[in-house]
């Protein structure tokens, strides 16, 4: 049993290519499909939970602030927000899964979530493990 | 008289309450449902015995957890067969509470179950903890934890059992809890060994005796597996003095009353190469020669690329890290904690650049932060010499 993360981008720079015509942004979606899309994950984590794998999921607000230490006894600099940042964490989802194929299964599954005319989005879900204890037994 | 008010209450509960789901289920309860009734015979327990505490907890557990299975089979009619058989059935005697300790555990670990779902179920309906506390040690939310669960219990409640039970499931499972490595609330390598103490009393398997052996002789060397500050401390580091003799000799009295039975298994193989470790007083006085022979008897009876590596981390330390590297070639490159191993065989050979190369790769690959961490500081002193 592992927990992995499985990292949901706005924008990629870095990364496999889209699928090609799935890149229109989602305040460009007819309000049907934007609804589709929320109810689908909505019933994505549902689903999640009824498995007994579900762990957490978050979504991020676009806009974030940069932060930085700068000596003793001085303020924290700050830069940002960038408004045009090109690579976007837009939220994550944590499942606690038997195998990797088992997490990938899963992140396939959301993204087949609907986009526009409610065709799937076929967007890369970044699956990352997370780091665990080590086991009692190694010789 | 049961004492209600002290820490030995929940303690109570969590003993008589698998005892009484074992009588259920060895009477034909079907699983899922004896399950929901025992937890709700527990619960009607918290809110009775303070003001009217039994003479006799196990009986009155019994009596109610049995007339809630009979309330819930009867309401549903197409059930009826099924209430019948439990009230034909005889009553139990003390001495077949071994026996329902092994029925219990191979439902639990019953082969239909994916190994989370036999570890969750194991722990709730054998070990007596609450959800709560097994979702904490798995550190997921409590309501996924129930859904694991009740998933387990209507897998399980589909599954037919005319066989005794798969103790090698059994083992299996238990195995996994003790080496999970985590330590919360509940400390789940205590917990293992409970379970397969148990089950070793109910069974006559030199393999569960040598399983049990196993985790005992890796639990012996707990306070002496990391610093007070949490860092990993290899076994060729470890303060010996730090072992607990009293699990060594029990673990080590345990194998060889196993091995005398002349059936061979893995974990009685495994258990012997741990008993080899914890007989050294010093890691120089480790006999290497035998380690490895008993990895050749683990080769042949549960051949698997980590088994292979470990043998040939064995070889470097027996017939010199040339050696070592040689039996490392016929392991597949994607084995876990491989390049640990050509690391430390590479400095061994005084090869520092290839070793501390091969460490920094293995602190990225590593599973886990402590691995991580040690394999990171194993560079970093080849680098900084």
């Amino acid at each position: 049993m592992a927990k992995y993360l499985l990292l949901k981008h706005y924008r990629r720079t870095s990364g496999p290519e889209n699928v090609p015509g799935t890149d229109l942004p989602i305040d460009q979606w007819a309000p049907e499909d934007v609804d589709a899309h929320v109810r689908f994950m909505q019933d994505w984590a549902e689903q999640m939970r009824e498995r007994g794998e579900f762990v957490d999921a978050q979504a991020l607000a676009p806009e974030g602030t940069f932060v930085r230490y700068d000596g003793e006894g001085r303020p924290p600099v700050t830069d940002g927000p960038f408004p045009e940042a090109k690579e976007l964490i837009a939220g994550w989802m944590v499942i606690d899964v038997d195998t990797p194929e088992r997490a990938h299964e899963a992140a396939a599954s959301l993204s087949a979530a609907p986009g526009p005319g409610g065709r799937p989005i076929h967007e890369w879900i970044e699956v990352r493990p997370f780091l665990g204890e080590p086991p009692v037994v190694t010789e | 008289m049961v004492d209600v008010h002290g820490d030995g209450f929940a303690d109570l509960l969590r003993e008589l309450g698998p005892q009484v789901l074992g009588v259920l289920v060895r009477r034909g309860g079907d699983f899922a449902a004896a399950e929901d009734a025992v937890q709700e015979a527990l619960l009607e327990a918290v809110r009775r015995w303070p003001d009217d505490p039994p003479h006799e907890p196990r009986s009155w557990l019994l009596t109610v957890a049995r007339r809630k299975l009979v309330d819930e089979v009867r309401s549903a009619t197409a059930r009826q067969r099924r209430e019948e058989r439990v009230q034909r059935e005889p009553a139990p005697g003390p001495t077949e509470q071994a026996d329902d300790t092994l029925l219990l555990l191979s439902r639990c670990c019953h082969p239909a179950l994916s190994p989370a779902s036999a570890v969750a179920l194991t722990l709730r309906a054998v070990g007596g903890l609450t959800t709560r506390q097994v979702a904490q040690a798995f550190l997921v939310p409590e309501a996924t934890m129930a859904q694991r669960i009740s998933r387990a219990k209507r897998t399980v409640s589909g599954q037919r059992f005319d066989q005794p039970g798969d103790v090698r499931a059994v083992l299996r499972v238990l195995y996994l809890i003790f080496n999970e490595g985590f330590t919360g609330e509940v400390d789940l390598a205590e917990e293992a060994i409970r379970l397969t103490r148990q089950l070793a009393a109910a069974t006559d398997d030199p393999e569960v005796d040598g399983l049990l052996a196993l985790m005992l002789l890796h639990h012996a060397r707990r306070r002496a597996r990391r610093t007070p500050t949490g860092d990993l401390v290899p076994l060729a580091e470890q303060d010996r003095s730090l072992w607990d003799t009293a699990l060594i000799a029990e673990g080590v009295d345990l194998l060889q009353g196993a091995l005398a039975r002349d059936r061979m298994g893995e974990y009685q193989a495994q258990a012997a190469i741990a008993a080899l470790h914890d007989d050294a007083a010093t890691a120089e006085e480790t006999d290497w020669v035998q380690v490895v022979e008993w990895y050749d008897e683990l080769v042949r009876l549960a051949p698997s690329p980590v088994v292979l590596l470990n043998r040939a981390v064995a070889v470097g330390a027996a017939d010199g890290p040339l050696a070592g590297l040689r039996e490392l070639e016929q392991v597949p490159d994607d084995v876990p904690r491989r390049e640990a191993a050509a690391a430390w065989l590479h400095e061994q050979v005084g090869e520092r650049e290839e070793a501390a190369r091969l460490y920094a790769v293995a602190a990225a690959r590593a599973t886990s932060t402590a691995e991580r961490d040690h394999l990171t500081r194993q560079a970093a002193r080849l680098r900084h010499p």
